[in-house]
């Protein structure tokens, strides 16, 4: 409690102009009052509907649900981290999960999940495998730790649209990016370029990209301490990239400047694009009737076949504050059953985690997810170290100054690692004595 | 003596509150300005180190703490003359005697000033919206074309000083309109009777009578214009392509995006410098070069 008496002290010296200020008071954890959840967007809004079983199992136990938008939420979860007012459990996005383990705030699960196990067949063989990668983080001996448990899974591939892809002369969606690539330079040729692109890479969104760097290999070298951007593997991905935009074949424009993406999916003005599982009822939704049987999804091609992609999403976790852990953890396994699973998919559009979920008919049998479920067992968790966030973003302006030819692959990769090797000083010399 | 201890006494609480929610908070954060305080530190205090100068070194080789610099003096200079040339147009219609409802008028145009942030970005938000806002259906009546404000870099920032402006120009316009009236109506008087016009009379009495408020509006707009946050938070998150990314924008990324609470402290206190040095360069005007005041 000391230390956080003195952090907040240290705290009241940025005051100036800040509005988010270090907490001032401190709750006491009651046991006895209601769980607090918080969640965030449009899950935050749903879970509700999804607690009456779980109200009538466990009459004893209240929650309550605070929504979070997600553009507030990382900062207002470090803010109740530094202010010690943090609720119970939470919905995090699983990139966030190496920050609150640095800051040791997450109550590891293994033991919760082994036990449940037999109880509600909670089995951690049931989740993807990549997925709950994300959430293992390495403790001091080696070991990894379950730091959270998987809620809904996302991850990136390709929507297209199959009439102008059959018409290009290609029967089926491409496996290999030389194959991919083929295809859409035979769609530009026959739609007679201008306006025509084969694929949507929106520039503000880094996923496509990441995707094709861990189609490569890593992105960091040396145990996480040091960028590989500026190396072989990188290079050929960034290379890739580049070169959609620069033979006309991906428009170099961001999300933003396209005022209605199913629109011009619709209208032909590109045949692919990277997306993830909440477009797949965007589109249904969205694109006209008559073009509904002209789109679908497909794995993301790799360099020489079926290829790697994004291990997104987000899972429950438990804060280590929390004087309820057992009433909480009782909410998270209701959570995470198939039955509750398969109920939180129909009303959101998530994937859920759980290989036994997806024995659902809604799942099973919808062609556009099952893309998904193909993909997930190919996915490759970002590396977990608490600074990932920043150098992602980082990753994506390089990129957009290369797409945009304001610098050369060499020299932008180059500028890359020396920034990511600046950033992780701090992790090097923590390395270096010991510490977490 | 006694005289000396009853004013440390009176003076006492005041100083008192100063020293606790002022100059200690200042202290500490110069402090945490030299020292590499982030998520780590978080976690275990053990790991904070001292690191001199080096964040703001490093602060001046970072690209985006200079675009935030350039957008927020490029929200300044252009945001501070048009908010005060409208508020100085507002005071002098309100002040004429030719116009009616003053009252009414004068709490029309203070109305946005004393509404939240918030509130009003939302609904400037639906004006500036590229197809269904009233900006465009305007513009779109006149010949125009749509422009997309809030997704295009070129033109967030105008957007947000037409915003900003309308916000804010309410407040200057009672300081000015308060000052105007304070100038001795005889004045005017006689130079009508040296036949001067409506525009001498604006020239040569109006505006010099005003110049020591107008500096006074000019410093208040300027420091409080360089401290740029709630409408880029709220209307563009610093977007597109960074082009609204303000420095204290910047900092608060800094801090509580990524939690570099040592390098947001460095940022405060360089745009702190920057705030002094423009606001002193203000004063300097101030000083009536005839020496005639």
């Amino acid at each position: 409690m000391q230390r956080r008496g003195a952090l907040r002290r240290i705290g009241l010296g940025l005051g100036a102009g800040a509005s988010v200020g270090l907490a001032g008071c401190t709750r006491r954890p009651d046991p006895r009052g209601p769980l607090e959840f918080w969640a965030m967007g449009r899950e935050a809004e749903v879970v509700a509907e999804l607690l009456p079983p779980f109200r009538q199992r466990h009459p004893g136990i209240d929650v309550r649900i605070q929504q979070m938008p997600w553009t507030a939420a990382h900062e207002k979860l470090l803010t109740a981290y530094a202010g010690d007012v943090l609720p119970d459990l939470c919905q995090l996005g699983n990139t966030w999960i190496p920050e609150f383990s640095a800051l040791d705030a997450l109550e590891p699960l293994d033991d919760r999940v082994a036990a449940s196990s037999a109880t509600s067949g909670i089995n951690r063989d049931d989740y993807f495998s990549g997925i709950l990668e994300t959430n293992l983080m390495p403790a001091g001996d080696g070991r990894n730790v379950l730091r959270g448990l998987p809620w809904y899974v996302d991850t990136r591939l390709l929507y297209y649209r199959t009439d102008l892809l059959r018409a290009a002369g290609h029967a089926r969606a491409p496996q290999s990016w030389a194959e991919w690539r083929d295809a859409m330079a035979a769609i530009v040729r026959r739609a007679g370029g201008g306006q025509h692109f084969g694929a949507l890479l929106p520039l503000n969104e880094p996923e496509p990209l990441l995707a094709l760097a861990f189609q490569q290999g890593d992105v960091l070298a040396d145990g996480a301490t040091r960028g590989a951007f500026s190396r072989e593997p990188f290079r050929r991905a960034i290379g890739f990239y580049a070169e959609l935009f620069h033979g006309g074949l991906a428009p170099a424009m961001t999300n933003t400047q396209i005022s209605n993406v199913w629109d011009e999916f619709a209208r032909g003005m590109f045949a692919f694009y990277i997306s993830g599982p909440w477009n797949i009822g965007e589109f249904r939704r969205r694109l006209p009737r008559e073009r509904q049987g002209d789109w679908a999804t497909a794995p993301l091609p790799g360099p020489n076949g079926p290829g790697v992609s994004t291990a997104g999403g987000s899972s429950l976790a438990l804060f280590k504050s929390s004087a309820r852990k057992d009433a909480a953890w009782k909410l998270i396994e209701f959570l995470s059953e198939t039955a509750t699973q398969q109920r939180f998919h129909a009303l959101t559009g998530n994937l859920p985690p759980r290989r036994s979920a997806w024995a659902d008919p809604r799942l099973a049998n919808d062609a556009p997810s099952r893309a998904f479920a193909d993909q997930l067992e190919r996915v490759h968790p970002a590396p977990k170290i608490p600074e990932w966030e920043r150098i992602f973003q980082e990753m994506q302006a390089t990129a957009e100054r290369v797409v945009r030819r304001t610098q050369g692959i060499e020299a932008a990769t180059v500028q890359l690692d020396a920034w990511v090797d600046t950033l992780l000083e701090k992790r090097r010399w923590l390395l270096a004595r010991g510490g977490r | 003596m006694k005289r000396r201890q009853v004013g440390w006494v009176f003076a006492g609480p005041a100083l008192l509150v100063i020293a606790v929610f002022f100059a200690l908070p200042v202290a500490a954060g110069l402090a945490l300005s030299l020292t590499d305080f982030d998520l780590y530190a978080l976690a275990d205090l053990s790991t904070l180190r001292f690191v001199g100068l080096d964040n703001y070194l490093r602060l001046l080789q970072t690209p985006l703490f200079w675009q935030a610099l350039f957008n927020t003096f490029y929200f300044v200079a252009v945001g501070v003359p048009v908010s005060i040339g409208l508020s100085l147009v507002a005071a002098l219609l309100l002040d004429s005697k030719l116009a009616r409802f003053h009252s009414f008028f004068r709490t029309a145009m203070f109305a946005p000033v004393v509404t939240t942030v918030v509130a009003v970005a939302v609904i400037w938000r639906y004006l500036l919206h590229t197809r269904y806002g009233l900006i465009n259906q305007a513009l779109d009546a006149l010949g125009i074309s749509a422009i997309d404000w809030l997704g295009n870099p070129y033109w967030s920032m105008p957007a947000i000083i037409l915003f900003a402006a309308w916000k804010n120009f309410g407040y200057n316009m009672i300081i000015l309109l308060a000052a105007l009236q304070a100038i001795p109506r005889d004045l005017y008087e006689a130079a009508r009777v040296d036949g001067a016009g409506t525009f001498a009379r604006l020239r040569h009495i109006t505006l010099p009578m005003l110049t020591p408020t107008l500096v006074m509006v000019g410093i208040l707009s300027v420091s409080g214009y360089f401290q740029l946050f709630a409408e880029p938070y709220v209307m563009t998150q610093g977007g597109p392509l960074r082009s609204t990314v303000s420095v204290l924008y910047f900092m608060y990324e800094e801090g509580f995006r990524w939690w570099n609470l040592g390098n947001a402290s460095a940022v405060a206190f360089l745009l702190f410098v920057v705030i002094f040095t423009v606001s002193w360069v203000l004063m300097r005007f101030d000083r009536d070069p005839e020496g005639t005041r």
